[in-house]
């Protein structure tokens, strides 16, 4: 939340950041963001309060989305876990890529490193990593917008935007005002 | 978020590097702590245990030997859990899945650490290993969480390293009073830090720091973010789900439940429950549905302070 009110500093708008948890919440909004947390855990509450159909159904009619970590494989259409495997879960299967849940390893493994992201400027772009998935294949009409070594870490299409990273964690707010200007078009 | 960045601990921390990345940053251990927000921890013993956990969206499995409840008629010696439990459990579920070191063992979160578990919870549930000192966290990868009863235990254990802090409560017990009486002591305290920083008296604030054995630094960052620079969960006594919207209610920022759920006689439907009422714990319309789908007479049976033969909360050094 402090994420999306420094962002609308920057930009010098007035934003009211709230919290859903029912579908009725889903109205006037101007864009939505799932943030980090538990996929499973996230999909399985949100399945039960039909939160997940409402949302797909706004996301289809294109309201904005920023997925982080957990949010972008609840976006996805297809993830598997890298121990476990194939793992039934609720997802929203409107963003079009193959995500790999856990790629990185457990916490010990988890990592912060600075990100080349064309769209955010030339200044790299500290990303925190923490058990994070990747995206293992993307479709026609996802741009990439970053990928390291292991393979690609944030996409967009239209108006869908995730990171396998959690830009909610670093104080660098060009992430949000990025969706916020050139996603949500505010 | 600026507020988890670790002022003024980042010289503490060894630089491990892996490539371009680094890990085992303090941002790194404390955001991991922030992904189990509102979220609910359970205590497991196997796998079949985990899966369910995992299946009521639990969003962490703690693995112990035995359950709170069990260790207390069990008597002799806790220890951490056998290591190819804690692994068969890491093999077969996808959240993240923590296990107990006894207090100041600082090899037993060392051979925690190697096998690669998520969390670290050097915990007063097993025999205190050390009476003098605690784990020095900070020399480790896997971040750490620790019990408090009072916003100066708390403070003590985020100096050592602790990347998460819960309240001790009475472990084992099903009975609640304790976890609340930790919380509203916690936030009393940093309610009154908190008036000593807007009134900008640094004076009574070093004083409070000394009584507190803690650096002013931290009492400074603690009162100026107005809580805790750490994910603050509620634990020990937690048994159904309005036991955990009330601790939500109270300003706790997750849940952890021991011996509540695999010592009722309704562990699936009561992990589910008390996933829902911390989730929606500000919805009573939603916390009562949830609640209808336990069942009290299969609750945990529940030990009264007479009947104790000692409490886990005094385990251990301050």
């Amino acid at each position: 939340m402090e994420a999306w009110e420094r962002a609308a500093d920057v930009l010098g708008i007035q934003a009211d950041v709230v919290i859903v948890k029912q579908p009725n919440q889903l109205e006037g909004l101007t864009a939505i963001s799932i943030p980090g947390g538990e996929s499973t855990v996230i999909g399985s509450l949100a399945e039960n309060s039909k939160l997940l159909e409402k949302l797909k159904e706004g996301v289809l009619n294109g309201l904005p989305a920023l997925g982080t970590c957990a949010g972008m494989i609840l976006l996805s259409k297809k993830s598997r876990d890298s121990v476990v495997g194939e793992k039934k879960q609720p997802l929203l299967g409107v963003l079009d890529v193959d995500v790999e849940r856990n790629h990185f390893g457990r916490q010990p493994d988890s990592f912060e490193r600075d990100l080349s992201i064309p769209v955010l400027g030339e200044k790299p772009y500290r990303g925190v990593f923490i058990r994070a998935p990747i995206i293992k294949q993307v479709g026609q009409g996802v741009e990439v917008l970053a990928k390291i070594e292991e393979g690609i870490v944030a996409v967009r299409q239209a108006n869908i935007v995730a990171t396998s990273f959690h830009p909610e964690l670093s104080d660098d707010p060009r992430l949000h005002v990025y969706f916020l200007k050139q996603v949500a078009n505010v | 978020m600026v507020s988890i960045i670790g002022y003024p601990f980042s010289e503490r921390v060894p630089e491990w590097r892996n490539g371009v990345g680094v890990q085992g940053t303090v941002l790194v251990k404390r955001g991991f702590a922030h992904m189990l927000k509102h979220g609910v921890v359970m205590d497991v013993t196997n796998v079949e245990q985990a899966q369910i956990a995992e299946d009521a969206g639990a969003v962490a499995v703690m693995v112990l030997d035995k359950l709170p409840y069990d260790v207390r008629k069990a008597g002799g010696v806790a220890r951490t859990a056998s290591l190819r439990i804690i692994e068969d459990v890491m093999d077969h579920i996808t959240i993240p899945v923590m296990a107990k070191c006894r207090i100041g063992h600082t090899y037993e979160a060392e051979v925690l650490q190697a096998i690669g578990v998520d969390m670290i919870d050097e915990s007063e549930v097993l025999t205190p290993a050390d009476d003098q000192r605690h784990i020095w966290k900070w020399s480790f990868k896997t971040p750490f969480v620790n019990g408090a009863r009072s916003l100066g235990e708390a403070l003590r254990r985020i100096e050592e390293g602790a990347a998460m802090i819960r309240t001790k409560g009475e472990p084992g017990t099903g009975n609640v009073a304790e976890a609340v009486k930790h919380f509203r002591l916690i936030k009393k305290e940093l309610a009154d830090v908190r008036a000593l920083y807007l009134e900008g008296d640094y004076q009574e604030l070093m004083l409070r720091a000394r009584e507190m054995q803690v650096s002013l630094e931290l009492v400074v960052e603690t009162a100026r973010l107005n809580r805790l620079p750490v994910v603050n969960f509620a634990a020990g006594g937690i048994a159904t789900p309005a036991d955990a919207a009330e601790m939500m209610k109270l300003g706790a920022d997750g849940i952890f439940v021991g011996s509540g759920i695999f010592k009722s006689r309704d562990p699936f439907e009561r992990a589910r429950a008390i996933v829902e009422a911390t989730s929606f714990y500000d919805e009573p319309e939603v916390v009562a549905e949830v609640q209808k789908s336990v069942d009290e007479t299969k609750s945990m049976e529940g030990l009264d302070e007479n009947t104790m033969v000692f409490k886990m909360q005094e385990r251990g050094p301050n």
